[in-house]
């Protein structure tokens, strides 16, 4: 990176190639936070990893996982993935419809795997199977819980960057954010990825 | 976009013309497809009978990977080019960390397991 300070009128185009766009940085820093949350959940999965087997004569994955819920939850989060995709690229083309309807699906989509799963908690918590039943379970909460709460403060973000666009427009400062979001966004279905092989698919052939 | 054109503007004020978001549009499809597909195969995989079954829980960490490494090149533009280079330079600090948190565990654990004494001669030992 170039340190020097050069007038906007002398900006010659080695000096801008040389400096990182604002964009580059922001988006670097960003992904420092999403590893270190990645690492945190990798303590998660860890712990749960240890007592999957811990049942304490409790319910297993095996009894209690609907893998048909699951698979539609994987869809619903996929799809939201790309219509967030869509929304970004919107963003950077200044195109009102594309990104918020790129967003709006993105929520709807969003909500919908949030429904889904917290339908799924319930109908556990009523057959008895809630986290205080067994070691395997209190992990199974800790774990699908931390990604449903992400997904709930994404869901918030979410409508955060949409009010902001509407009230500022298409800033510069305004785009960086969606593309955080959108890394965010994309990382928590990294995430499920390594959830629905580990738990769910794991768990239920075991 | 043109290198003259690029030359004009401020660092980080990107605006996406019409090549790059068809360009961007095919990206996130090409994703959502290779993504989809992988995550169709975990599914099926995962309850079919028809391949031996202690492969099955090797073959699903294999696709998950695989569908993260998807996810990671197609949906966070994670590439090889040069702005890029710190981010798979802390990605692979992660992964390393990752690694250490979850096989130093599991490790641990199931060399505790091995080695402690059974519960039933245990608990009478504590009174």
């Amino acid at each position: 990176m170039s340190g020097s300070v050069v007038g906007n009128e002398h900006l010659s185009d080695h000096a801008a190639r040389d400096l990182a766009s604002k964009r580059i940085i922001v988006g670097y820093g960003f992904w420092i936070f999403l590893l270190s949350d990645i690492v945190m959940f990798s303590a998660f999965f860890a712990a749960y990893a240890v007592l999957a087997g811990e049942t304490a004569g409790g319910p297993s994955g095996h009894d209690l996982f609907d893998l048909t819920n699951v698979a539609i939850e994987t869809v619903c989060l996929l799809l939201s993935s790309f219509t967030c995709g869509v929304a970004s690229i919107g963003s950077r083309a200044h195109n009102a419809a594309m990104y918020y309807g790129g967003m709006a699906a993105t929520f709807l989509f969003g909500a919908t795997f949030l429904l889904l799963e917290i339908h799924e908690f319930v109908g556990m918590l009523e057959e008895g199977a809630g986290p205080t039943r067994s070691a395997f379970l209190s992990a199974f909460f800790t774990l699908v819980g931390c990604h449903g709460l992400h997904v709930t403060l994404g869901l918030l973000w979410l409508l955060t960057m949409m009010a902001q666009v509407f009230a500022k427009g298409f800033r510069a400062d305004i785009l960086r954010r969606v593309l955080c979001f959108s890394l965010f966004w994309h990382t928590l279905d990294i995430i499920w990825v390594a959830l629905f092989t580990v738990v769910y698919l794991m768990g239920a052939g075991g | 976009m043109s290198e003259a054109r690029r030359a004009d503007r401020a660092p980080g004020d990107e605006h996406a013309d019409g090549r790059e978001v068809a360009d961007g549009l095919r990206g996130y499809l090409v994703g959502l497809l290779l993504a989809g597909f992988i995550t169709a195969v975990s599914f099926f995989i995962a309850g079919t009978s028809l391949v031996w079954q202690p492969s099955i829980p090797i073959a699903l960490f294999v696709l998950a990977i695989g569908q993260m490494g998807v996810h990671l090149v197609f949906f966070l533009h994670l590439t090889t080019g040069d702005d890029n280079a710190n981010n798979i330079l802390a990605l692979a600090f992660g992964v390393l960390i990752v690694l250490l948190l979850i096989v130093g565990s599991l490790w641990i654990m199931t060399h505790l397991n091995h080695n402690m004494m059974p519960m039933d001669r245990l608990m009478p030992m504590q009174r």
